[in-house]
């Protein structure tokens, strides 16, 4: 059959019935569970007597709210310990397999799921968690669920779903220097706006993201949901295939080649039809950065904020909100905005090519003294691998800190906060108002480099600058 | 059936603003909870703080049983706490322009009907209830329409959850546990189940 989406191919082969409601029920290839959404879930289960249907199909870690200085149990936070305690306990109950500390390969569950080969072109992949877009990057569904729908894959490895529409996004020619994937996928947002997905599936295509390594196309997935759409792809090439090879749950030998023309059957045809088509040029993207209170807030940073009046209705007042909030004004230079923390970090920016990205400008350079400036690789397998390659030295003599993996400053859900009104420069999703867990904390989102180009100079700083060629 | 959703009837909270996100409606800290029991303290309540008229400690709303918000509502983090928050907290519908897809999931697995309706008509509600909030209004999700005093507003829903509703079957672990032989079969076919093993 041809015309047909990736989407529609995965979308076809995992219905188990359409239900009476006319909404489909869904069979989930791989069950990623993490300790926040999870105790109520587990909870309920006990409640009717219930069994995890498919554990093998199941995989814990934890990451929201670990600590990232001292991983040493008890943690300190006695809510955290309690919630942690929960997990190991429900994990042993239901056998399902968990990969903490003693592992080596704990971690924020999108970094983990693509770093261990677990996800995998073809799946339908389901977490307690909105980021579970990420794992489109190698050419999955990776849809995000809520703790009640967590209790149904427990359960019955179902979810129940309406079919989505297919929004192909062609990022075409190439990117400047100092431009990187988290600015293609802000400026995606900016032009489609943080609603412009809702009902949507996001299908990224064009040679920008052909030439992108995986880690980049994770980065660009994940941000999916910030602009709406639910789940957000890429076919699967071979750089997936490269990527996947040998890691420990990718198939090997014969079935290994017999994984491949699977995966290579279920990419979207050449003459799939698309409900919506957008182009984006490459060169016309340059580093971008938010200056609001949602992803779609954003401008290149070479650029003025843009003036109120062009936002109409509800719009303007979000924006109006948006700059009483971070203590901006229209018309100002975003470039030079005085920082107080730097943040590499969070399912978006965590993985080794995002500390190599910031590395590579951070060396031989100091973090400006004004400003605290975290460092936290994704995974225990990103940190060993970063401190194989040397890449804490460079951030640690640049006087910023390394930590160990966890979700840490994206959210506020651990130690790792902003105090007060301090203004953070961060590879994370979100700049929502008190995401970063204060609520009067201002957050501007950008790329690694950005990050790291920010920290040094003290104040929001175009990368282009800083990164060598 | 006792899981049968036809009608909200009650008075109106209204809420404007677009994009409101989860973070704002249930702070991430409150996270860390092991039940939802008690969430509805977390809702809004950094804003609340910063906002004395918040209209969720408005005297004159309480006890109301319909939200009524502005575009994208429950933007962001897929959190069920912020549902769960907001139905704790006494609410049994929400009618707005329009809902974050994740949020709207997780209203319909916990039974709290999102209804839509236009921009214009959003308005007008949360306009006539900062001005008469005693209104009663009445949510039909059978002809799809809320009325108040002499008023009528044509709102929509999506059918498939809408049908969820009217036959009290949005409740679907039953229907989903009942399906598992089925699950079983299709998971058969899926070759990565198998490792792709010949």
């Amino acid at each position: 059959m041809s015309e047909r989406t990736l989407y529609d191919k995965i979308w076809d082969s995992h219905i188990v019935t359409r239900l009476e409601s006319g909404q489909y029920q869904l069979f989930i290839g791989l069950h990623l569970i993490h300790e926040v959404t999870t105790p109520q879930a587990f909870a309920s289960l006990k409640e009717n007597g219930s069994k995890v249907a498919f554990p093998e199909r199941t995989l814990a870690t934890a990451d929201h709210i670990t600590p990232t200085l001292s991983q040493l149990r008890p943690f300190k936070d006695d809510q955290a310990e309690a919630m942690m305690s929960a997990l190991e306990q429900n994990v042993d109950e239901f056998g399902v397999r968990f990969l903490n500390w003693d592992t080596g390969k704990q971690g924020i569950v999108h970094v983990i799921g693509p770093e261990l080969g677990i996800s995998q072109p073809g799946m339908t992949i389901a977490c307690g968690d909105s980021h579970t877009s990420t794992h489109g990057a190698v050419g999955s569904l990776g849809f995000g669920i809520g703790t009640t729908e967590v209790g149904f894959v427990l359960e019955t490895q179902t979810i129940v779903l309406n079919r989505l529409k297919v929004h192909r996004i062609n990022v075409n020619g190439k990117l400047n220097k100092g431009v990187f994937a988290k600015d293609v996928i802000l400026r995606i947002i900016h032009d489609l706006g943080i609603k412009g997905g809702l009902g949507q599936a996001y299908e990224y295509a064009g040679d920008v993201i052909d030439d992108m390594e995986m880690e980049e196309r994770m980065t660009v997935c994940n941000m999916s949901i910030e602009g709406g759409a639910r789940i957000g792809y890429i076919n699967p090439d071979e750089k997936t295939f490269d990527y996947l090879e040998g890691r420990e749950f990718t198939p090997k030998g014969d079935n290994f080649d017999r994984a491949i023309d699977y995966w290579k059957s279920i990419a979207s045809d050449s003459d799939a039809v698309y409900d919506q088509v957008t182009n984006i040029e490459g060169e016309s993207i340059e580093p971008m950065v938010t200056w609001g209170i949602n992803p779609g807030h954003s401008v290149g940073i070479s650029k003025n904020l843009p003036a109120q009046e062009s936002f109409t209705g509800e719009d303007a007042k979000t924006v109006e909100l948006g700059y009483a909030h971070m203590d901006l004004k229209p018309g100002d230079a975003i470039a030079g905005t005085k920082i107080d923390v730097a943040f590499l970090g969070s399912c978006t920016n965590s993985r080794i090519a995002d500390l190599r990205e910031g590395a590579k400008v951070m060396k031989g350079n100091k973090v400006n003294p004004k400003v605290k400036m975290l460092v936290v690789p994704g995974s225990q397998q990103v940190k060993a691998e970063a401190e194989r390659e040397g890449l804490h030295e460079i951030f640690l003599e640049a006087g910023a800190e390394w930590r160990d993996a966890g979700c840490s400053m994206c959210l506020g859900m651990n130690e790792d906060k902003l105090v007060g009104n301090e203004r953070s420069i961060s590879t994370s999703n979100r700049n929502f108002i008190g995401r970063q867990g204060s609520p009067r904390g201002r957050t501007h989102l950008g790329s690694p480099a950005m990050v790291a180009a920010s920290a040094i100079k003290g104040c929001l700083s175009n990368p282009a600058e800083m990164v060598g060629d | 059936m006792t899981d049968e959703i036809r009608e909200i009837k009650g008075r109106g909270l209204p809420l404007p603003g677009d994009d409101i996100d989860t973070d704002r409606v249930t702070p991430a800290r409150f996270l860390t909870a092991l039940t939802f029991v008690g969430m509805e303290k977390a809702l809004f309540c950094d804003e609340r703080e910063n906002m004395p008229d918040h209209p969720i400690d408005n005297p004159n709303y309480k006890g109301a049983k319909i939200l009524f918000v502005g575009k994208n509502f429950g933007s962001g983090s897929s959190r069920e706490h912020a549902p769960q928050a907001i139905k704790r907290f006494g609410i049994d519908a929400i009618v707005g322009v329009s809902f974050a897809e994740i949020f709207a999931g997780n209203s319909l697995a916990i039974g709290m009907p999102l209804i839509t309706t236009s921009e214009a008509d959003v308005q007008k509600l949360i306009a006539h209830t900062q001005k008469n909030p005693k209104t009663e209004y009445t949510a039909s999700l059978e002809t799809l329409m809320v009325r108040y005093g002499d008023e009528s507003i044509r709102v929509e829903m999506l059918e498939e959850r809408r049908q969820s509703y009217l036959k009290g079957n949005w409740n679907v672990v039953a229907i989903l546990r009942s399906n598992l032989p089925q699950v079983r079969e299709v998971a058969e076919k899926l070759p990565y189940i198998k490792e792709f093993k010949a």
